[in-house]
């Protein structure tokens, strides 16, 4: 499949820190891609630093082959970033908010309210257009914020940390909003620290860690790295042991050969979580 | 050249809309400080006083438009670009278009020009009606002009700059407070010794300050003060560019 997002060594540091790290990586077109990792991994310097907002170190990328360096205004005609803070403009309603989007975009009048409109009837938020956005809720305003950066219709859409702070069910109804967009065409890139979020979007998952992507497969590849089945035992001492095997057989065989000193066994199904624990110590919400 | 100024409007256009549902609030907090000034040196402590061979009543009123010139346009551009930049962060979103940072500084220093012309237009009328000395001329209205932008675009510059609230505080307390007092706008600047003089040069206000009473009262027109606000204005501006060129790619 064509490369949409090349990234080749890419570094950046701060002070004595290394945000990221040698970082290489290659997105697919039509593909949505999650970067999986703990707060403080190097996701968010990595979508900064696509997205021109911050200078790496050393390295390079491209979006859809232009180089983010060398060409920053072509990168920003094509990409759409909806960030992990609310970035709108709290003193102006959602349609001002969305036309000024397309202002800095030079589309035209009636081509502006043409999409204003449509993008307001997608995103479910056509009767709130004229209110301000700052009486929205933070489902609502992170709505409001991929409906703007549609405005201009992105061929990879940026999303950091999209679901961060909201309840189940508005981060569900993002989730298809987010399936329903790449469905029409549009690669995205989003990070999330949501082992379920990534499991449940994301055709192709990078693990971050320290800087360093320690793993990149899709989310069944990334589960059969460590064994698709899990044996989850809580041993007497009350220490909970895991141990990964490649078949439901091979799980079951472990389990019979245990002795006594166990006081619950669980056979279940290898997540995300597991793989990243294994790779890196870690839970994927430790800083 | 067309679209750099499509692109500039783009910017101020955002801020317009703010004006537009809030011009009332916007101008009324803004006239405080000058009726106050006006109140205290003008009427209180001024009272009777000459300078420079005027009643100080005509002598401080230039003044007092140089200061609202300042404080307006300096809040209106800083204060505005500071909360965008650091709370709201809808800043990035300006970053993050194509437009070049050019028009964006130009579009945020003109946010302090149009707030700073809401809020001064209303005390000119006041100034007129007040002293009859005071006239409002073509260069009076360059000047205006040119103090605006200056003075905005330090405000564009010191909310780049800025890390936090405090640092725009600190800004103000060592920089802006003193300038509003020793920047000639309640005296005269042959009052002050040599060595004095030439330091307060070094401030734009003090410019300022100069070429409003020098047009406003029919003096001869101090154009190398002229020629030093415009000059502060640019490295204002050149400032701008340099801080955004440096974080963003």
């Amino acid at each position: 499949m064509k490369a949409t997002i090349l990234i080749d060594k890419l570094t950046k540091k701060y002070g004595e820190c290394w945000a990221i790290q040698d970082l290489n990586l290659t997105v697919s077109q039509g593909e949505i891609f999650g970067f999986l990792g703990p707060n403080g991994a190097g996701k968010t310097t990595t979508i900064r630093i696509l997205t021109t907002l911050t200078k790496p170190t050393s390295g390079n990328a491209w979006i859809a082959n232009f180089n983010v360096l060398e060409e920053p205004g072509e990168v920003k005609k094509i990409i759409g970033v909806v960030q992990q803070h609310l970035t709108l403009d709290q003193d102006l309603t959602l349609k001002e908010n969305m036309e000024l989007h397309a202002r800095f975009r030079r589309i035209n009048s009636p081509e502006r309210n043409k999409r204003i409109n449509e993008l307001l009837d997608y995103v479910g938020l056509s009767k709130q257009g004229d209110q301000m956005v700052r009486s929205f809720s933070g489902g609502m305003q992170r709505s409001a914020m991929i409906a703007s950066a549609l405005v201009h219709q992105p061929k990879v859409l940026f999303l950091d940390e999209p679901t961060v702070g909201l309840d189940v069910q508005t981060r569900r109804s993002l989730w298809d909003l987010i399936r329903r967009l790449n469905n029409d065409g549009t690669t995205i890139f989003l990070t999330t620290h949501y082992i379920e979020e990534a499991e449940a979007l994301c055709h192709q998952v990078g693990i971050i860690h320290k800087g360093h992507l320690i793993a990149l497969g899709s989310p069944t590849e990334l589960r059969q790295k460590i064994g698709l089945f899990t044996v989850e035992t809580l041993e007497n001492n009350m220490h909970t042991r895991y141990h990964y095997f490649s078949s439901r057989e091979t799980a079951t065989s472990y389990v019979q050969s245990l002795s006594s000193d166990v006081k619950t066994i669980l056979i279940r199904e290898s997540n995300l979580e597991d793989t990243f624990v294994e790779l890196t110590g870690e839970k994927v919400g430790d800083n | 050249m067309i679209s750099t100024l499509q692109d500039i409007y783009s910017v101020l256009w955002a801020d317009l809309r703010f004006l537009r549902r809030n011009w009332p609030k916007t101008l009324l907090t803004s006239l405080i400080s000058p009726l106050l000034y006006l109140v205290a040196f003008g009427y209180g402590l001024g009272r009777g006083l000459y300078i420079d061979g005027y009643d100080y009543l005509a002598f401080v009123l230039p003044g007092i438009v140089a200061l609202t010139v300042m404080t307006s346009s300096f809040n209106g551009a800083g204060m505005k670009l500071h909360v965008d930049r650091l709370f709201y962060r809808c800043f990035d979103e300006c970053l993050m278009s194509p437009i070049g940072f050019f028009s964006i500084i130009m579009g945020k220093t003109l946010v302090g020009v149009v707030r700073g012309l809401v809020s001064t237009l209303p005390l000119l009328v006041l100034c007129l009606a007040f002293s009859p000395l005071f006239s409002i001329n073509l260069l009076f209205a360059i000047v205006l002009v040119v103090s605006l932008f200056t003075f905005s675009a330090l405000g564009v510059l010191i909310a780049l700059w800025a890390k936090s609230h405090s640092d725009i505080n600190t800004f103000s307390s060592i920089v802006v407070l003193p300038m509003t007092f020793l920047s000639g706008t309640f005296f005269s600047l042959n009052q002050l010794p040599e060595a004095l003089k030439i330091v307060l040069y070094f401030l734009p206000l003090t410019h300022s300050s100069m070429c409003l009473r020098a047009a406003a009262l029919g003096q001869p027109f101090p154009w190398l003060s002229l020629l030093a606000l415009s000059g502060f204005g640019t490295a204002f501006i050149l400032g701008c560019l340099a801080m955004l060129k440096r974080a963003s790619v």
